[in-house]
């Protein structure tokens, strides 16, 4: 009974001292408008259309990634380049890309479906709008470039070969 | 207020009328007692009273009958306050009694604090009915335990 | 001018402790959360206004532009009687705190140090605070919802149940005294020494049932969100939801300033005797080192389990006050 007492007053006391201990620490919080969300490189988010080095864009609109999005949120309509109007390299250009963000997971399909690597998952997470229909991005929000300022890309990931996974534990 | 149909509101109205009194306490300048009062009655009992009526549902009791109507209830009180007032002067003219002086004054009061004119009055002068009222209290623990708890307890001894 | 004196000074000196004590809940609340995000590492509020200053602000104007629903079952006047009780009985106990040492003499009137000197001052407020359990159950019961109800049985039987503890240190406290006027209290421990070292036990008895008579946590359970759904305050919304939990902040900062004064030496310290404003700012320090321990509780203790609560209540804590009286009273007798 006694040693009960003493042995529970001292945990309630070792508990407290323990959340003194952290008043004093400074605080993990990150200030996410103010400060730089810290994101890793092979994070899947918001996905990005990209463009060539001379400024065409990649998607040559065969609608690949379309067809491999499991929920369907992709949209895309082809339109064919003409001499005055290039907009990509190929035959073929999207006249239309729309992603319904409402309806992606965010599973990467679409990347891994697209031939020329045009359409690229990329770090952005900030997606929240205030009317529902401007969650279908349009393809002039989709294209490059974005680079929010609030997301910065951390060095610090360590890249574990496949062959070396077995290895690891 | 007695004539409530509902019984929680008669609850509060019983807890209003302990508070009251407790106001006439405070005017009598026995503020110990007044105290006391709100602690024990209105603290306490009053809470066990609502707590028995909220367990058993009975906050709707029967509907009010048909000859008590506003109209009654101000003769009635008409006629009370009629009674009160010719008895008192009745009495008074039959044993004209005097104000009661004593021990107990305003300056006594402020003197010693009314908490110890309590206690030694409780303690000296009352100490016969102070004691028989703890016995009476005591016998009532027993006998709720009694009907309460005591089959369970032997129920729990025999292990069923 | 006698009215001035007797009238219009107590008058205006309650009116600025009400609003001091309704400003105060405000910006106790965001102390407190504040608090005890620090105590997790995080940062708190910090959005509206420079370190979050206006966030009390912002929270009551939300919550008094939220619209005001009445249940349909419910019972309208208890429904609406319960918060109000709520906060007065909270409040109506400082009348009887004294602030500081003596009175401040200005224009040739004096300013008294506590606003009723009743000889019974303890009483009162172990009085005053039984009061407060009829909010809980009044609201419990009036707002017709099981789960108000079950929160409110709980809550209600929590009260009670501690206030019987509570009150022995506080016999406990008479006893050494000798007095229940909270002016000869402090004179008492100006004299000899602050009741925190006369009577540890009375003082963690007083301060672990303050806890469980302000709700607060560990003792919280009458507002426990997951298995209760907030317990009697389900069905309350917008300025009536706040005003309980204005009340329960109000409750502990009484609360707190109470501890301050029994147990603590109120205003007395070091110049308290002669200068008022002094007593006045060590009183302050002190309840507010009591309010700072009361969330550092909360940021480290778990809540209790309800038949815990009880079981500690009755079977430690009782025994544990009574013993506690019984050899206070043997060594006074000595």
């Amino acid at each position: 009974m006694i040693n009960k007492i003493f042995g529970g007053s001292y945990q309630i006391l070792r508990a407290m001292g323990v959340t003194l201990k952290y008043l004093f620490k400074k605080p993990v919080t990150n200030q996410f408008p103010d400060e730089p969300v810290l994101v890793y490189p092979r994070f899947r988010g918001r996905h990005v259309l990209k463009r060539h080095d001379n400024g065409l864009e990649k998607c040559i609109g065969c609608a690949l990634c379309a067809a491999a999005c499991p929920t369907q949120c992709i949209r895309v309509e082809a339109a064919e380049n003409t001499e005055e109007n290039r907009r990509s390299p190929g035959e073929r250009y999207a006249d239309v890309y729309e992603i319904n963000m409402l309806r992606c997971i965010f599973c990467g399909y679409c990347a891994e479906a697209c031939p020329t690597g045009a359409i690229v998952l990329e770090h952005d997470f900030a997606l929240a709008e205030y009317d529902r229909w401007d969650a279908i991005y349009t393809q002039d929000r989709l294209l490059e470039p974005h680079e929010p300022k609030y997301i910065q890309i951390r060095d610090d990931e360590v890249f574990v070969p496949q062959e070396s996974w077995r290895v690891t534990k | 207020m007695v004539f409530n149909k509902n019984a929680v509101h008669s609850a509060l109205f019983l807890l209003l009328s302990m508070t009251m009194i407790a106001g006439l306490y405070v005017l009598l300048n026995a503020q110990f007692i007044a105290v006391a009062q709100i602690m024990v009655y209105a603290g306490a009992i009053v809470v066990l009273i609502l707590f028995v009526v909220m367990l058993l549902g009975a906050e709707l009791g029967e509907t009010i009958p048909s000859w008590l109507t506003v109209r009654n209830g101000v003769m009635v009180l008409l006629a009370l306050i009629f009674l009160t007032v010719s008895g008192t002067s009745v009495y008074d003219w039959l044993y004209s009694t005097q104000p009661i002086t004593g021990a107990v004054t305003d300056e006594l009061i402020a003197q010693q604090g009314s908490a110890e004119l309590v206690g030694q009055s409780l303690f000296t002068e009352y100490l016969l009915p102070f004691e028989l009222a703890s016995v009476l209290l005591l016998v009532g623990i027993v006998g709720v335990v009694m009907l309460g708890g005591w089959r369970f307890v032997q129920h729990r001894q025999r292990g069923e | 001018m006698d009215w001035i004196q007797s009238l219009l000074i107590p008058v205006v000196y309650s009116v600025i402790l009400v609003v001091m004590l309704l400003t105060g809940f405000a910006y106790l609340s965001l102390v407190e959360r504040k608090l005890v995000a620090r105590f997790t590492m995080r940062f708190g509020p910090n959005r509206a206004g420079p370190f979050g200053l206006l966030q009390p602000v912002a929270d009551a104007l939300k919550m008094m532009f939220k619209e005001e629903l009445l249940p349909t079952h419910a019972d309208k006047w208890v429904y609406l009687l319960a918060p109000m009780l709520a906060i007065s009985t909270a409040i109506i106990g400082w009348a009887v705190f004294p602030l500081t040492s003596h009175g401040l003499s200005l224009l040739g009137y004096t300013i008294p140090p506590i606003l009723a000197d009743v000889n019974v001052g303890l009483l009162y407020v172990a009085a005053v605070t039984s009061i407060g359990s009829y909010a809980v159950v009044l609201a419990g019961w009036a707002s017709d919802n099981k789960y108000s109800l079950l929160g409110a049985l709980r809550a209600s039987a929590q009260l009670v149940s501690y206030e019987l503890p509570m009150g022995l240190t506080l016999v406990a406290v008479i006893l050494v005294t000798g007095t229940m006027s909270m002016t000869k209290i402090i004179q008492f421990q100006v004299d000899h020494a602050w009741l925190i070292v006369l009577q540890p036990i009375a003082f963690i008895i007083f301060f672990v049932t303050g806890l469980a008579e302000s709700n607060r946590s560990p003792f919280d359970l009458p507002e426990t969100e997951n298995e209760l759904v907030s317990g009697f305050m389900t069905e309350y919304g917008g300025i009536r939801f706040a005003s309980f939990a204005m009340g329960e902040y109000i409750h502990v900062i009484t609360f707190s300033a109470l501890t301050a004064i029994l147990f603590l030496g109120g205003w007395s310290g070091p110049g308290a005797d002669s200068v008022p404003f002094l007593g006045l700012l060590y009183f302050f320090i002190k309840t507010a080192v009591m309010i700072f321990t009361v969330i550092w509780v909360r940021a480290s203790v778990p809540r209790v389990r309800y038949d815990q609560l009880m079981r500690f209540c009755w079977k430690f804590l009782m025994p544990l006050a009574l013993l506690n009286l019984v050899v206070t009273a043997i060594v006074i007798a000595l």
